[in-house]
């Protein structure tokens, strides 16, 4: 089982010094995790470090694919509005 | 009654501070600080407002991650024509910032200080951030050191960071109520958790208190940066001043919040208005009377190179800064000089200010009470009038009175955006730099075009090229004596005529 970081990181390095088995490492365009390494944080932190951390949603998902962190949960502006505002600035 | 020459300091108050800017014998509001305070700032653009207009600093972005979320802060967005912090054009590592640094200080010698301020929260980084410092400290020992922090790290690091000559820290406190900051702060990370919501901002105001203290204790000198949200912290920052200042903190920056949907950030999107002017301004004076408030601060960028105000940053990229031939050595010693001879310039002004500046006081008795006059400069340092309008990317406002000369603050007309099509809109610049001196009835600048003349007239903004070189708060003094002396003072304020867009 392994999480995985997808598009959308900004490469802000806060994830990999916490990574607890040296999963995470920088990479272009963003940061990957080695999914030989990734133990999901199990038996060293009660919550998955990189997700606890990560200041971007969506962008790191589980072995199924799911964001952990998913829109709105952590800037908590509703993903709606988010899509109407960045429509309305590209209609500009 | 003849004009009557005052001295420096003749007007200042014994106690509380002189808000003038004019007043006192360092020309600054930091007058009344005890002499060892006054020393450590005398010459950092950031902490002294009159030093802002002769030295420059730098900050190096050594340290992408943060350890807490700000509704005012996306970190997603970069943008080369923005100039906020939190925006930087690329990260580096400890010894990249150290090999720029050299490069900058040997450059522009007018630098004396250089800070680490993010993208993120420096104390998050706090391996990079140290490295630098602990290299720094080593190669470059004539360059003050400083570093700007959210607080949450702080306590943990502070011995650190003594260690390493750190003697100017700026903290961020936005609150010091929970109830207040759950409505700016979503999260933070703490002891390998995400906290949310009360117990997070309890926390993280905790830290901030706590590292503020130890500070205070160890010696270093602490500023208090804050951003002034409309309906959010507003009335509340004048406890935070009150409640920071009672701890030691030496200096208070209230900010305004930089928010537009453009940034994505919670505040752009759900339409959180920023302060106005003059919001900024009343509450800034709302907090002088507690504490020492800075008002020339520019929110620069956490890769800002320079004087405050301009951005050098693209003469010193990577690749750049590889194919420059730095000897230190050699590079101080011009370093020395130039200091000097800022020192010297400063002392004249200073001189020049204690012969011939007359206070506006001594027009009071002769003629009927004048109303205080808002007043806009251009000028690209030097502390004097020496720009030419149309260049002019911002203004220093002063307001003059019948009592003194004071700083007020900075304007910028570039709006942090220079163009393109997410920023595009259909005013003119003129237009747009014409409103942001909305409630001004003067701009002093080297020269100006005569289409701008003419609409800046248009707009109750009387325009004047004719103290060019000329030392801002004496020109700005002597043509708040003609208006008087012309009796243009002597009614109400006329409401300030704001352009619509």
């Amino acid at each position: 089982m392994a999480f995985q970081i997808v598009e959308g990181c900004v490469n802000c390095w806060a994830c990999e010094p916490l990574c607890p088995s040296q999963a995470i490492f920088a990479a272009k365009p963003h940061f990957l995790i080695d999914a030989a390494k990734c133990t999901e944080c199990e038996g060293d932190h009660a919550e998955p470090q990189c997700a606890g951390i990560c200041p971007v949603e969506g962008v790191i998902l589980d072995a199924l694919g799911v964001p952990l962190n998913p829109p709105g949960s952590l800037t908590g502006i509703p993903p709606g509005l988010l899509t109407a505002a960045m429509a309305e600035i590209r209609a500009r | 009654m003849a004009l009557k020459v005052i001295g420096p300091g003749a007007g200042a108050p014994a106690t509380g501070g002189c808000a003038s800017s004019g007043c006192g014998g360092s020309s600054d509001a930091l007058a009344h600080l005890p002499e060892h305070i006054r020393a450590k700032v005398h010459n950092h653009p950031c902490y002294s407002e009159d030093a802002h207009h002769h030295y420059a600093r730098m900050h190096v972005a050594v340290a992408p991650a943060c350890n807490i979320q700000c509704h005012y802060c996306n970190r997603k967005y970069d943008c080369a024509n923005e100039s906020r912090p939190g925006v930087v054009s690329e990260v580096l590592t400890p010894d990249q910032a150290v090999k720029k640094v050299m490069a900058v200080a040997a450059n522009i010698p007018q630098m004396t200080v250089l800070g680490i301020a993010g993208p993120g929260d420096p104390l998050a980084n706090p391996g990079r951030t140290l490295d630098t410092f602990r290299q720094l400290s080593e190669k470059a020992p004539d360059i003050k050191l400083c570093v700007s922090t959210n607080g949450l790290a702080l306590p943990e690091t502070v011995d650190e960071l003594c260690a390493h000559n750190i003697d100017h820290v700026t903290i961020t406190i936005n609150c010091v109520d929970p109830d207040v900051g759950v409505k700016i702060y979503p999260w933070i990370f703490w002891k390998g958790r995400r906290v949310k919501g009360h117990k997070g901002v309890a926390i993280l105001i905790e830290q901030q208190q706590k590292g503020l203290e130890m500070l205070v204790a160890r010696g270093v000198l602490v500023k208090v940066n804050s951003v002034l949200i409309p309906g959010v912290n507003d009335e509340h920052l004048k406890e935070v001043s009150r409640v920071v200042k009672a701890k030691g903190a030496f200096l208070h920056n209230v900010m305004p919040l930089i928010a537009e949907p453009e940034h994505g950030t919670f505040y752009g999107v759900m339409g959180q208005r920023g302060p106005t002017h003059e919001e900024l301004q009343a509450l800034q004076d709302a907090c002088a009377g507690d504490m020492n408030m800075m008002r020339h601060c520019r929110q620069c960028r956490a890769d800002a190179v320079g004087m405050l105000g301009e951005d050098r940053g693209h003469e010193f990229t990577l690749d750049k800064i590889e194919t420059m031939e730095i000897d230190y050595g050699q590079a101080m010693e011009r370093r020395r000089q130039v200091h000097a001879a800022i020192e010297a310039n400063r002392e004249a002004q200073r001189k020049k200010s204690g012969e011939t500046f007359i206070s506006p006081t001594s027009i009071k008795r002769t003629r009927k009470a004048t109303r205080p006059v808002l007043m806009a400069v251009a000028t690209t340092g030097g502390g004097v009038i020496n720009q030419h309008f149309g260049h002019a990317r911002e203004f220093l406002i002063y307001e003059a009175s019948a009592a003194d000369v004071r700083f007020i603050g900075v304007r910028k007309v570039d709006l942090y955006c220079a163009g393109g099509d997410s920023c595009g809109d259909a005013q003119t610049a003129l237009a747009k730099t014409i409103r942001t001196l909305s409630g001004c009835e003067a701009v002093l600048c080297s020269k100006i075009g005569f289409e701008p003349w003419g609409q800046l007239e248009a707009a109750g903004i009387a325009p004047n090229g004719e103290r060019a070189l000329e030392p801002i708060e004496e020109a700005v003094a002597a043509l708040y004596q003609e208006l008087a002396a012309a009796g243009r003072l002597e009614q109400p304020t006329p409401v300030a005529e704001r352009m619509r867009a």
